[in-house]
């Protein structure tokens, strides 16, 4: 059952949900054992997911089902294991974020609450986590000490703008001794065949050659061996950008490669995705590295934000980007008729700007659908820095609005933030 | 004859049997714990832990001492916020049942002000009811939960001080307005399977 790197795709029951498409045939990432039952698989989901949920001060942890005087509620969902909503291989089944449970689940533990909130009270039993109310796991943006804290902010916020990243910097600040390198600093005899005149003209326009990184860094891994690597991959990258790396591997970008995955897998392509129709058709067989996107030699993160992501991706709301008026702003600031971070590229909300310490110590965070699960999460990170929270819950709870990239303005109101306002 | 003779050897392999049980297992056995001591026992350690965080974590640095630090509902999420104490008397009852699974406890009132911490089962209600009635008395009792049985103990959580009252009484949630200190505002209770 467990033979290494044997097909086991006959004995796959069901397809896997979207979320775990990618590794569907990597049974032993989740099936760790043999035997062992509900836990060995518990231990599965916490091993990938564990991180994110406490993160997100997740609102129903295992703890809170632990005491025996909730064993008769247990009896309905057995909320102390994640299989027991989010059941794999039954596609026939599988609402969004991989919900196996009808969309009442809530009621079965919270009855009363028709009766305690007037508010709540004529609401459909199985309303409770729709878009902008409430989720059963991550709260932060939705819980009404925070609604009340940001009632009143308006559509647009006088200043608009991301955080600065702020990793070069912090570079620079940790290491005082490096110097930008030019041509004449690489000893080109070193290498084992000539360097053509474009790649060197690119590292010397990144900012790699700008901090004293040069051929080596990537293209030699091991320095006894010094054995030249024609194509470093991210395991290159990771030493010196394990944050991003890490985050990549966590995400749809990279999950293959992550160290979690039982089997090596193959890094993905458009051709393997569960939606091979949403890409770009000579994009189809492109393996996702980190220089798919930043370009190797270059490594221009304004390319990442945007270009490298159309390059690829095809669907509704990535081709209405550029008719978007995010996409105009982006433009301007390219342009230099907006000050720095006032753009919104593709990146300023997939691949958000997280600031790490007290010191505003900012970085990227490379894990693209971690704002996506659901859409809610991207309130505190991205919307919040340029919108007011009411106007953003309304935006990312319409459809057809995401399908054309925010090109209008919601379409119905989400009455949660009126409600909070009515109690203060 | 036969008969008293029959009774009488039935009645011997009794006692020798008997007496086989009782002297069988060599080294003399620990005594067990009364369970009414060991809860007694867990409550004041539980007590002397919060009272000693309100007084000489959250009074002495929050608000009303050196305001480094803020005791709110939602800490989580505001800069140098610290739980209140009924949060961390919860977080340690969560804490509790990954290390020991020989006793569980919760804090518990008949006025919660989340409904997932009204009493459950009828012990709880029960309970409850009889510490608010029988102001300094502790409530001792048995029930079957699932399959399990269990000795529970219910003691009176009193507002001890100014803040536990004022802050139930005007919180938007409460189902009780008139708190006053000393007030039992709820229990904690602990279980103990048997």
């Amino acid at each position: 059952m467990m033979f290494y790197g044997a097909d086991k795709s006959q004995l796959l029951i069901g397809e896997t949900t979207y979320g775990h498409h990618q590794i569907e045939m990597s049974c032993d990432t989740c099936h760790t054992s043999a035997f062992g039952g509900e836990e060995v698989i518990q231990n599965a989901c916490t091993q990938c997911h564990a991180e994110d949920l406490e993160h997100s001060n997740d609102s129903h942890p295992k703890a809170k089902f632990t005491d025996p005087r909730n064993a008769d509620l247990l009896k309905i969902i057995d909320a102390r294991y994640c299989v027991s909503c989010h059941t794999e291989h039954h596609k026939e089944k599988t609402d969004e974020m991989g919900v196996t449970v009808p969309k009442d689940y809530c009621y079965h533990c919270h009855q009363e609450i028709g009766e305690e909130r007037e508010s709540h009270k004529d609401l459909p039993f199985d309303s409770c986590a729709t878009s902008g109310c409430h989720n059963y796991h991550d709260n932060r943006a939705l819980y009404e000490g925070f609604l009340e804290r940001h009632a009143d902010e308006p559509i647009f916020k006088a200043i608009a703008q991301l955080p600065n990243r702020t990793a070069e910097k912090n570079y620079q600040e940790k290491n005082d001794n490096i110097q930008p390198l030019t041509a004449a600093d690489v000893d080109l005899s070193a290498y084992p065949k000539a360097v053509p005149e474009k790649i060197m003209h690119e590292w010397l326009s990144s900012s790699h050659a700008e901090n004293g990184v040069e051929c080596s860094s990537c293209h030699i891994q091991d320095n006894t061996s010094q054995q030249w690597i024609e194509k470093p991959d991210h395991t290159s990258c990771q030493s010196c950008h394990e944050k991003q790396v890490k985050g990549f591997t966590e995400g749809k970008h990279g999950m293959r490669l992550a160290n979690t995955v039982a089997m090596p897998l193959q890094a993905i392509s458009p051709k393997e995705a569960a939606h091979p129709e949403a890409f770009k058709s000579d994009a189809f067989t492109q393996e996702h590295s980190c220089s798919s996107c930043h370009l190797s030699h270059e490594y221009n993160t304004q390319t990442a934000a945007v270009e490298s992501c159309l390059g690829c991706h095809n669907d509704e709301h990535s081709v209405a980007y550029l008719e978007s008026p995010h996409y105009a702003l982006w433009q301007k600031e390219l342009a230099g008729e907006l000050p720095e971070n006032s753009g919104v590229s593709c990146a300023s909300c997939h691949m958000h700007r997280e600031k790490i310490n007290k010191k505003g110590e900012v970085f990227v965070v490379h894990n693209q659908n971690l704002t996506l699960r659901p859409n809610e999460k991207m309130i505190r990170p991205v919307c919040m820095n340029c919108h007011g929270v009411g106007f953003a819950i309304d935006a990312l709870a319409d459809e057809v609005l995401i399908k054309n990239n925010f090109n209008g303005r919601p379409s119905q109101h989400i009455e949660s933030i009126d409600w909070v306002k009515k109690r203060q | 004859m036969k008969k008293l003779a029959k009774r009488a050897i039935t009645a011997t392999i009794a006692c020798s049997a008997a007496a086989v049980l009782i002297s069988c297992g060599g080294e003399e056995k620990t005594a067990g714990i009364d369970p009414k001591n060991h809860t007694d026992a867990l409550f004041s350690v539980m007590k002397a832990d919060r009272t000693n965080y309100t007084k000489l974590i959250v009074q002495r640095l929050g608000p009303k001492g050196a305001d480094a630090v803020v005791p709110k509902e939602e800490w989580k999420d505001i800069e140098n916020g610290i739980p209140l104490p009924a949060q961390m008397f919860r977080a340690g009852a969560e804490a509790v049942r990954d290390l020991n699974d020989t006793f569980t406890y919760s804090l518990q009132s008949s006025w919660p002000i989340n409904k997932q911490n009204a009493p459950k089962t009828p012990m709880e209600k029960e309970g409850l009811e009889y510490i608010v009635a029988n102001p300094g008395e502790n409530f001792y009792g048995t029930e079957k939960l699932g399959d399990v049985s269990y000795f529970t103990a219910v003691y009176p959580d009193v507002a001890v001080a100014q803040p536990c009252v004022s802050c139930h009484n005007e919180h938007k949630d409460t189902p009780k307005t008139d708190f006053k200190l000393g007030d039992v505002m709820g229990g904690v209770v602990i279980r103990v399977p048997l």
